[in-house]
């Protein structure tokens, strides 16, 4: 084995960059208990990579144009008030699971593997691919930037924000359409079920060691990173499939971190 | 208008909707609503305030001013309004009908109902004052210590008891400045002593700030002996006036029952001066009067 291979290289690079771009938004998901909405935009890019393998267009294109079509039905049946989101997640994350997995094996030719859109295939990481990680997750860091007071504002009292003067409907749904954008380009990464993962487990674990909002963001992108780190190094060794083995890591972080968390409210 | 023509005039909770603004006092007949106009000198002057939600009223005909330097507080029954009231002068909510009139220097200071610090957000005091505030440390400090918290600068949110969790919320409230401090339902998930230093609290920042103060409560005595103005709701305003009045208002007795109105003599003082915008202890006017004493 030579030492590094390029493409170790680039699933370094794009999985790192991932880490470091899904920190803030993590974070964001779980103050705003909406992990079930990330779940459900991620089973609706499958049906955008059907999209994309009917229409002959880039497949990445087409999966952000599907998670950004299916974040704004979310964002448009936030306002209605006979079904509670909840039911509304629960009806459409099943749902556009199985169409997409229906239409993608209907339209698959001898090229299209279900399972590396399902699970990711973090080495066969393209350098195309990292350009899409760096422009998108370039623009979605910035506009996380410009979002960060509003959405922390309304994450931690919604009537007190409001009243302050903060928008309470224009942040929440730009969010949703970043968290759309940043689940296309993982998805090559690590596929759609364990896409929030990535943006989730490090942020559940930065919480009981950080005391302010921003160092939560910073150790969960760091724990992020070291995850990835650990999860690569494992699947090379070990022969491990690469998106899984950088989860369990990421998983093993929390552990140790709730632990560390315990210890010193003692 | 004054509180005891309301003695006479049984206004009940299926009252029916008032029209518009400045339509209901004629064919209302009950002489609560008056068409006058909003007071400009106000920090907030609200006008034939209605507002509907999922086909029930929730208010409708309410007018309520909040002058400078007096205590308003709403009180009423659960599901009165008296939160909705409150979310409408915020501007949380739109009237559905009616005008809330708030001159261009009104700045408010807001204290929710029921803030709970989230668990899954790590946030110390000063940064959750700080945010969204553009201040630096030393009046953050500042604010603390005249809320009567400047221990817990470095403490967690989530660490915080119920009377010290409201009393950061009134310092957050502080730090923006405001002339007009609405306070909903402030003593919620605090001891009864803790409540009552919490109210004396807000009535020595009105006298040291000259501020208008908009309360909600559901609990009654306490409240009422620091209030100047009382607005007793129950989907309108029942009754309204200075705090002794509304008590012995027969609509009072109906809303809350006699035992309230016994037990708020109880707690009853006299108050032998009022207070200028600058705080400074006035003659006191005589009687009670409704929302739009001139």
């Amino acid at each position: 084995m030579s030492w590094p291979e390029p493409f170790f290289v680039r699933a370094l690079i794009a999985a790192t960059a991932l880490a470091v771009i899904a920190a803030p938004l993590g974070c964001v998901i779980i103050w705003r208990r909406m992990a079930y909405v990330g779940e459900t935009l991620a089973q609706a890019s499958l049906l955008g990579v059907a999209l994309g393998l009917a229409l002959q267009i880039n497949l990445t294109f087409a999966v952000v144009v599907a998670a950004v079509v299916a974040a704004m039905v979310l964002i448009a049946f936030g306002q209605q008030r006979l079904l509670a989101l909840d039911s509304v997640l629960g009806l459409m994350h099943h749902a556009t699971l199985a169409l997409g997995i229906i239409a993608i094996s209907l339209l698959k030719g001898p090229s299209v593997d279900l399972m590396s859109f399902l699970f990711g295939d973090v080495f066969a990481v393209t350098n195309g691919d990292l350009v899409w990680v760096a422009l998108g997750g370039g623009l979605v860091l910035a506009v996380m930037a410009m979002l960060w007071k509003p959405l922390l504002r309304l994450s931690i009292d919604p009537d007190l924000a409001t009243a302050e003067g903060v928008d309470p409907v224009l942040p929440k749904a730009a969010f949703d359409i970043l968290l759309a954008v940043t689940i296309a380009i993982a998805m090559k990464i690590v596929g759609v079920l364990l896409v929030m993962a990535f943006l989730i487990v490090p942020a559940v674990a930065a919480r009981p060691v950080t005391r302010t909002p921003e160092a939560m963001v910073l150790v969960a992108a760091l724990i992020g990173v070291l995850g990835v780190v650990m999860g690569l190094t494992l699947s090379l060794l070990h022969d491990t499939p690469g998106g899984p083995s950088i989860v369990l890591a990421m998983t093993i972080l929390a552990g140790i971190s709730l632990m560390i968390g315990r210890a010193m409210r003692r | 208008m004054s509180a005891a023509e309301h003695d006479t005039s049984p206004c009940p909770a299926d009252h029916p909707s008032h029209g518009g603004h400045f339509e209901h006092g004629p064919q209302c007949g009950c002489g609560h609503h008056e068409a006058t106009p909003p007071d400009p000198g106000a920090l907030v002057s609200a006008r034939g305030l209605a507002i509907a939600r999922g086909g029930r009223t929730l208010l409708s005909g309410v007018d309520l001013d909040v002058r400078r330097g007096e205590i308003v507080t709403l009180i009423g029954p659960n599901g009165a309004g008296k939160s909705t009231l409150v979310k409408l002068v915020l501007s949380i909510l739109k009237p559905d009908r009616g005008t809330i009139f708030k001159p261009a220097d009104t700045r408010i200071g807001y204290v929710p109902q029921k803030f709970e610090a989230d668990r899954t957000i790590p946030m110390t005091v000063a940064r959750f004052l700080a945010l969204g505030n553009d201040v630096h440390a030393g009046e953050v400090t500042k604010a603390l210590a005249e809320a009567g918290v400047a221990h817990t600068a470095n403490q967690q949110l989530t660490e915080l008891s119920g009377g010290e969790t409201q009393r950061v919320l009134i310092a957050r409230a502080l730090l923006r400045k405001p002339n007009l401090l609405v306070l909903d339902e402030p003593a919620s998930g605090v001891d009864y002593a803790g409540e009552a230093e919490l109210y004396d609290l807000i009535g020595t920042l009105r006298d040291r700030h000259g501020l208008g103060v908009l309360l909600v409560s559901h609990d009654l005595h306490v409240v009422m002996a620091k209030s100047d103005r009382v607005l007793c709701l129950n989907g309108h305003v029942c009754c309204s006036g200075r705090p002794e009045a509304v008590a012995r208002s027969s609509e009072y007795v109906r809303l809350f029952g006699p035992e309230a109105a016994r037990s708020l003599a109880i707690y009853h003082h006299h108050h032998d001066h009022r207070h200028d915008i600058t705080g400074a202890a006035l003659p006191i006017a005589d009687g009670a009067s409704g929302g739009q004493e001139s």
